[in-house]
């Protein structure tokens, strides 16, 4: 093998691979094992072996199946070293012989391949897990980041996500918290914490352009949920919500302050992305089942159909949040409601509602920024500050604070103008 | 086949729901009655049943080469073990949905917790 045909293998190339076929070949691993992290070991080994002979020979035609093949048979000879995995070897000889069967290997290894990781999904998302435990290891084992790369998402040493993820799989394997899809009458609650974790793991990657990844890792997860679970219209909302939000992204900040949705430059939005969550949205209408998802991707979808901030149909906005607070009534939902209502109503009546909700939300900066520009278009701007100067000290993000910044300097600008002028 | 130990928690001086009057007494005693049938009758029962109160509980601990005595439970809390199952059942979804049915029948909260046997009593 010559340095020359080397040199044609490409280094990133190889990287994507890995990172593409790791949640794959780990969940099919661990339908096979059934032990986590017999299946990280195996997967890790046979990383080891791809890139010393993917150097020399090439990127295989099937990477994800290459890998399964081999970091299987990597993990069954381990077992069969170990006096830990001789007994767990006997257990599941049965499953491991069949599949070594001349043309069986393929077809058990891909066939299946998404099956295992919607039920490796809803392992790491099983609500008997704390949620920042249930996100760290979907990161981990299906969206392939490193532990290091999780780490640094959610702001913690490498250490620590370390042990965090040990503890997970340690919960896991204990208390066997079980590998599949659940039970049709268990579905609709547990689909719900798979959801909410990808979404989380969307927002976590808002404002952060060290987390940006985690974005288009949520939305690739929505994705991959909506296609394994096609008759999950909340599925479906969850992916028209990313989508349509990460369509406004590129106009959202400006030097690395938020841009409300009214100042936004709305050429900036990605239209690809727009007409994909609109027909998606459409096809939940048609539907007819509506949940919390799909009611915030249509809110979004409206937002995202208007050609200015004065062109947008609020009524149709205020009633889709009325149909969202029936059936999801926490303290957020009825706030972004008031806000919506300021744009029929007028400030007076959004500030009336805030304050009403106000004392549920005391330490959200949302509930303090928004009565701060109701305050604002009311004329007492004493007040308004002390809004604004609330929310910017409970703001968590940088761009957040930067906006609150500025509309504290923009109240000292306005009553500037209010002096009289010196001839 | 795993095992599950349910402890069902009460918190002194509150109980929401506890029953009151003779008549929810029976009524919270026939769920019990019917909840621990529906164990047996399905294999899952292996071992449960109420805790008298914490105040009839005694810690014995070494101290030196004697045993020391101490009147009281092991944990002063508000919050107490008022009782457990120990139960059969194939994973943590299984054994989360008893929990559920006992909560339904017995209003208080409870912690499922896996339960490895030891010694004599195997799982």
């Amino acid at each position: 093998m010559t340095a020359g045909v080397a040199a044609h293998v490409d280094e990133a190339a190889v990287e994507r691979v890995f990172r593409e076929a790791y949640g794959q070949a780990v969940a099919t691993l661990i339908r096979i094992f059934g032990d986590i992290t017999v299946a990280e070991d195996a997967v890790q080994e046979a990383f080891v072996v791809a890139s010393d002979r993917w150097r020399s020979d090439g990127i295989p035609p099937n990477p994800a199946g290459w890998i399964v093949t081999t970091a299987r048979n990597r993990a069954i000879d381990e077992l069969r070293r170990s006096a830990r995995g001789r007994a767990l070897h006997d257990q599941l000889g049965a499953v491991a012989t069949t599949s070594h069967g001349p043309g069986m290997a393929d077809r058990r290894e891909d066939g299946p391949v998404r099956d295992d990781q919607l039920r490796l999904i809803f392992t790491c998302c099983h609500p008997a897990l704390r949620t920042e435990h249930a996100v760290a290891l979907t990161l981990r084992l299906l969206g392939g980041l490193s532990v290091d790369e999780v780490a640094r998402s959610f702001l913690v040493s490498e250490a620590a996500m370390a042990k965090r993820l040990v503890r997970a799989k340690y919960k896991i394997k204990t208390a066997k918290i079980p590998y599949r899809v659940p039970s049709e009458a268990d579905l609709p609650e547990r689909l719900r914490s798979v959801l909410s974790v990808v979404y989380l793991i969307y927002n976590t990657g808002l404002d952060d352009p060290e987390r940006t990844s985690l974005r288009s890792e949520a939305i690739r997860l929505a994705g991959a949920l909506v296609e394994l679970l096609p008759d999950e219209p909340e599925a479906a909302g969850l992916l028209a919500l990313l989508l349509l939000s990460e369509s406004r992204m590129p106009a959202r900040t400006a030097e690395g302050a938020l841009v409300l949705l009214r100042d936004q430059d709305r050429t900036k939005w990605d239209r690809t992305m727009i007409e994909e969550g609109h027909a998606i949205v459409r096809a939940c209408i048609r539907r007819g089942q509506p949940g919390p998802f799909q009611l915030q991707a249509a809110i979004q979808a409206v937002h995202c159909a208007a050609d200015s901030f004065q062109a947008t149909d609020w009524p149709q906005i205020v009633a889709l949040y009325d149909h969202l607070f029936s059936v999801m009534p926490t303290p957020v939902v009825a706030l972004n409601r008031a806000i919506a209502i300021a744009e029929i109503e007028g400030p007076a009546a959004a500030l009336t509602t805030l304050d009403a909700i106000a004392p549920d939300l005391d330490t959200y900066h949302l509930v303090h920024a928004a009565r701060g520009t109701m305050l604002r278009r009311l004329g007492q701007p004493d007040a308004a500050r002390a809004a604004f100067e609330r929310a910017a000290h409970l703001a968590a993000t940088k761009p957040d604070r930067r906006f609150l910044t500025q509309q504290i300097e923009e109240l000292a600008e306005d009553a500037a103008r209010m002096q009289p002028r010196r001839p | 086949m795993s095992q599950y130990l349910l402890s069902t928690y009460a918190v002194e001086g509150e109980v929401p729901g506890a029953p009151r009057t003779p008549e929810e007494m029976q009524a919270f005693m026939q769920r019990v009655v019917a909840l621990e049938a529906e164990m047996e009758a399905s294999g899952t029962f292996v071992f449960g049943g109420a805790l008298h109160d914490p105040e009839a509980a005694t810690v014995v601990r070494m101290g030196g080469s004697d045993l020391v005595m101490t009147d009281g439970p092991f944990v002063e809390a508000k919050e107490h073990i008022a009782g457990f199952y120990i139960i059969n059942a194939d994973d943590l979804d299984a054994a989360l949905a008893w929990a559920r049915k006992v909560v339904d029948a017995i209003h208080h909260p409870i912690e499922v917790r896996p339960f490895r046997a030891t010694g004599r009593v195997q799982a």
